[in-house]
């Protein structure tokens, strides 16, 4: 439940970077993603023609603060979000640094108490830090998203079991693995590792097949949910035999 | 007067917020207006006056991640 909505796709998709207005509109549907990002910027010519997709894409939109490197101009962002697409969620981003695309945590926490007290449904883009994670949660979130690996960079969960004691950190939040996804296997193993979504863009959009690599994403994270839930096998370090000794024949060997 | 649009100069004849949204044609409910930083709701629009030099941002939903 991410702030008492139930979704029926844990995949959430950026609409950014596409080659065009139909390839972003099939992979949307091919995705089967219940949730899409967008972002606020100046209306120009094409302000139309993209909010028409994003009403067509019958999807929760969450739009995002990307670019905000303070606290003001984040919750700023979000107000001019929340009149303008009618929704209380924001995907809160306070960068801070404009080359590794790091949260600025300190500003994030100041921006994440704000926007709470003001009514918000706020989804932080957040490291796999314990603390900063808490106080978040203190100050009023109930989903964290906790990167996987630098914005774009593709290179999928780069602190695996840092993110794993994240998971077992926060057993009642949800948490959705936002950045740095670069592959469907990487979602399905944030999936496989209890995470509860995953929010991906430019591994969809910058695939040589967009609405392709949309559907493989969308079972991809379908497919590590439903291990997850059917329980994986604890990990060995030594072979064992899956098929029975019993009822072998004395052969010559 | 002269003032700044999402980041131009332009000449504009309006005197309010809510003017200048109707006179550069935008649609007023698919847009978010800021002057001079500054968040300003739909319903204060009419009620927000304009000055020489304002910096007017006015956004809307867009590609992102």
């Amino acid at each position: 439940m991410f702030y008492g909505i139930e979704l029926p796709s844990r995949l959430m998709l950026g609409t950014a970077q596409y080659p065009s207005p139909q390839v972003l509109r099939d992979a949307i549907a091919a995705s089967g993603a219940a949730v899409i990002t967008v972002s606020l910027r100046r209306e120009g010519r094409e302000g139309g023609a993209f909010r028409e997709i994003l009403t067509d894409s019958g999807c929760r939109l969450l739009p995002n603060t990307a670019g905000c490197h303070s606290a003001r101009e984040a919750v700023t962002t979000a107000d001019m979000a929340r009149e303008v697409m009618g929704t209380s969620w924001i995907k809160l981003e306070v960068i801070g640094h404009a080359d590794t695309l790091q949260p600025d945590p300190f500003a994030l926490v100041e921006a994440a108490r704000i926007l709470c007290a003001e009514g918000f449904d706020v989804f932080p883009y957040t490291t796999e830090d314990l603390i900063l994670g808490e106080k978040l949660v203190e100050a009023g979130c109930r989903v964290l998203m906790p990167w996987g690996a630098p914005i774009g960079s593709g290179q999928g969960l780069s602190n695996r079991a840092g993110l794993a004691r994240m998971r077992a950190h926060f057993p009642d939040i949800p948490l959705v693995i936002d950045a740095g996804i670069g592959a469907p296997s990487q979602a399905a193993e944030a999936m496989e590792m209890g995470f509860d979504a995953v929010l991906l863009n430019t591994a969809v959009a910058s695939a040589r097949d967009p609405v392709a690599m949309a559907r493989a994403f969308g079972q991809a994270v379908e497919a590590g949910r439903t291990a997850q839930a059917a329980g994986l096998m604890p990990r060995r370090d030594m072979a064992r035999a899956s098929t029975p000794v019993f009822g072998m024949a004395e052969l010559l060997a | 007067m002269r003032i700044e649009l999402n980041g131009s100069p332009v000449e504009t004849g309006s005197s309010t917020l809510a003017d200048l949204i109707t006179e550069r044609g935008f649609p007023e409910a698919a847009v978010a207006t800021a002057l001079d930083g500054v968040f300003v709701p739909r319903n204060a629009r009419s009620g927000t006056a304009l000055t020489a030099g304002a910096r007017v941002e006015v956004l809307t939903p867009m590609q992102g991640g």
